[in-house]
């Protein structure tokens, strides 16, 4: 028997990843290029963030990718003093949540932005970025 | 089919470091139910264990409790939603006595959070959100709820000061507590003096002050058919309403920041079961995890208008002599959260409310009670609504 090959390419996400195998893996690979990318079901059109491999208004699983661009809102937001077991080193940062009006985003912001530049509301865009530790995520920037 | 009663409750102390193990734990907490309810060992015809699992190396606990409580051979079984876990087994062993399967069932919640270090313990709860996309972020509970703090603070101009009332007052009721973990006073000034550790921050804008205490504890609660009811108990307490909703786990999936949906649908499932209105519950014991999460409850189960939370707040309509009195027995916030021990240990304290057995925190005549536990940041919801009669 020869030796399976293992796509565990989703390991690469965040500070610490918990999941390594998803049928959703590509998300990985596109953030490498740069690109923070959802899923739209091709049965009945409906978009997804996160990126899921299955549609659950018609249980079909034949989806295909789009990218988050443009502006969303922010909705909520808070920037943690503390974190869990190996985010030490990120610390201190702020975990948000942006309305793109049809499906919304959950992530960090730029800890670039000042606390006094964040306020409820304003519009952010998204961008993909390399930790220090060299694993990849997004972070909501000022458009 | 008839009714369904609590004819007995119990908890442990809720404590930091409880110098035993968790069949031991199980054993206290239980032993006191046992005290309360005056029956057999053997009357119990099932039990259900209820508790957060990955805090301890035991899996499938409720084996283990079974044999050490003498349960054996009765059937029992192992039930989690994370912080609501033991009122989701309140409410399968509603169903297990309401089907005609079983007379009389105990529910065992508990919790050892101290055998692993605070930041652990905060990474396994962050764990109960979504692992695949929103830990790899490093989020936690405070976080979350911070985030709903600030929006509903943006939203409605509510206060750090409103959130810090609520933390005085349930440190009113966990001074004289007990069972409390946290039995000091909190003082307003506390949580905004910079030198005072209360106010220390913790995720913005949500303060040391703001955040309930991790704890070791078990609470048990006995359950029982109308007729067993009657023949094994004289103060019954009964069960009148049941409601419970769950809400997408991933933040990008809410509608809103200001308001936890899923424990709105528990609560309107509840009143309507019961036939009352959120105007009858006189007692109520609410998942005050956070401060904003007390405030949330109140508007979730119609105790103030949306926004509106702030005015019981300020016109302490909460506390014990108020129009509605709430946790006063100190809450999440003094009691302390051994995550699946918190919904029996509420179950407890309007139990005792309903049966005019409260002491010193008894509130004026109460007939109807009730209990709002969460699970996680608004996933699970359970809303329970007990009566005298
Ligand atoms: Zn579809």
């Amino acid at each position: 028997m020869g030796k399976r090959e293992v796509d565990d390419r989703f390991k690469k996400f965040g500070t610490v990843s918990f999941t390594s195998i998803t049928k959703t893996n590509d998300f990985v690979s596109q953030l490498e290029q740069g690109k923070v990318m959802g899923t739209k079901c091709k049965e009945c059109g409906l978009q997804f963030f996160p990126p899921r491999a299955d549609c659950y208004q018609c249980l079909s699983s034949d989806m295909e990718w789009f990218e988050v661009a443009g502006t969303g809102k922010l909705m909520a937001f808070s920037k943690l003093k503390y974190g869990p077991v190996g985010f030490e080193d990120d610390l201190p940062y702020c975990i948000a949540v942006l309305d793109f009006n049809g499906y919304k985003v959950f992530g960090r912001i730029d800890k670039e932005l000042e606390d006094t530049e964040i306020s409820i509301g304003m519009d952010m865009k998204v961008a993909a970025n390399t930790l220090p530790n060299g694993q990849l995520n997004y972070i909501f920037q000022k458009p | 089919m008839g009714k369904v009663a609590i004819i007995g409750v119990g908890q442990t102390a809720f404590v930091r470091g409880y110098p035993g193990s968790i069949r031991e734990l199980a054993f206290d907490g239980f032993k006191d139910c046992m005290a309360d309810a005056q029956i057999a060992v053997k009357d119990i015809d099932a039990s259900v264990v209820c508790s957060a699992p990955e805090y301890d190396k035991q899996r499938s606990p409720s084996g283990v409790f079974a044999e050490y409580l003498g349960l054996n051979p009765q059937p029992t079984f192992y039930v989690e939603s994370l912080c609501s876990s033991s009122s989701t087994g309140l409410k399968l062993a509603y169903s297990m006595i309401k089907s005609g399967l079983h007379d009389v069932v105990a529910v065992i919640g508990f919790q050892k959070m101290s055998e692993i270090s605070s930041a652990e313990s905060q990474e396994r709860m962050g764990r109960g959100t979504d692992v695949q996309w929103e830990s790899p972020f490093g989020t936690m509970m405070p976080a979350y709820y911070a985030m709903f703090a600030g929006a509903y603070m943006e939203k409605y101009g509510a206060t750090l000061e409103d959130l810090a009332l609520v933390r005085v007052k349930a440190s009113t009721y966990g001074q004289i507590n007990d069972k409390a973990v946290y039995r000091k006073a909190v003082k307003l000034e506390m949580l905004s003096d910079p030198e005072n550790p209360m106010s220390g921050p913790v995720s913005s804008p949500l303060r040391v002050g703001d955040c309930c205490a991790n704890a070791d504890g078990c609470s048990c609660v006995i359950l029982a058919s109308e007729e067993k009811a009657k023949e094994l108990s004289k103060k019954p307490v009964w069960i009148l309403g049941l409601g419970s909703a769950s809400a997408p786990v991933n933040m990008a999936g809410r509608n809103v920041f200001t308001a936890l949906d899923a424990a709105e649908i528990a609560a309107n499932q509840a009143y309507k079961m019961a036939g009352i209105s959120p105007k009858d519950v006189d007692v109520a014991e609410v998942h005050d995890c956070f401060t904003i999460a007390e405030m949330l409850a109140y508007e979730a189960l119609g105790f103030a208008g949306p926004g509106e939370a702030r005015d019981l707040v300020r016109g302490k309509e909460t506390y014990k002599e108020g129009s509605i009195p709430v946790n006063v027995d100190g809450g999440l916030l003094s009691k302390g959260h051994p995550i699946g021990a918190t919904g029996g240990s509420q179950v407890r304290t309007i139990v005792q409310q309903l049966r005019g057995d409260a002491g010193e925190i008894q509130v004026k005549d109460p007939e109807i009670g009730l209990v709002h536990n969460i699970g996680g940041v608004g996933l699970y919801a359970n809303v329970t609504i007990l009566g005298r009669a």
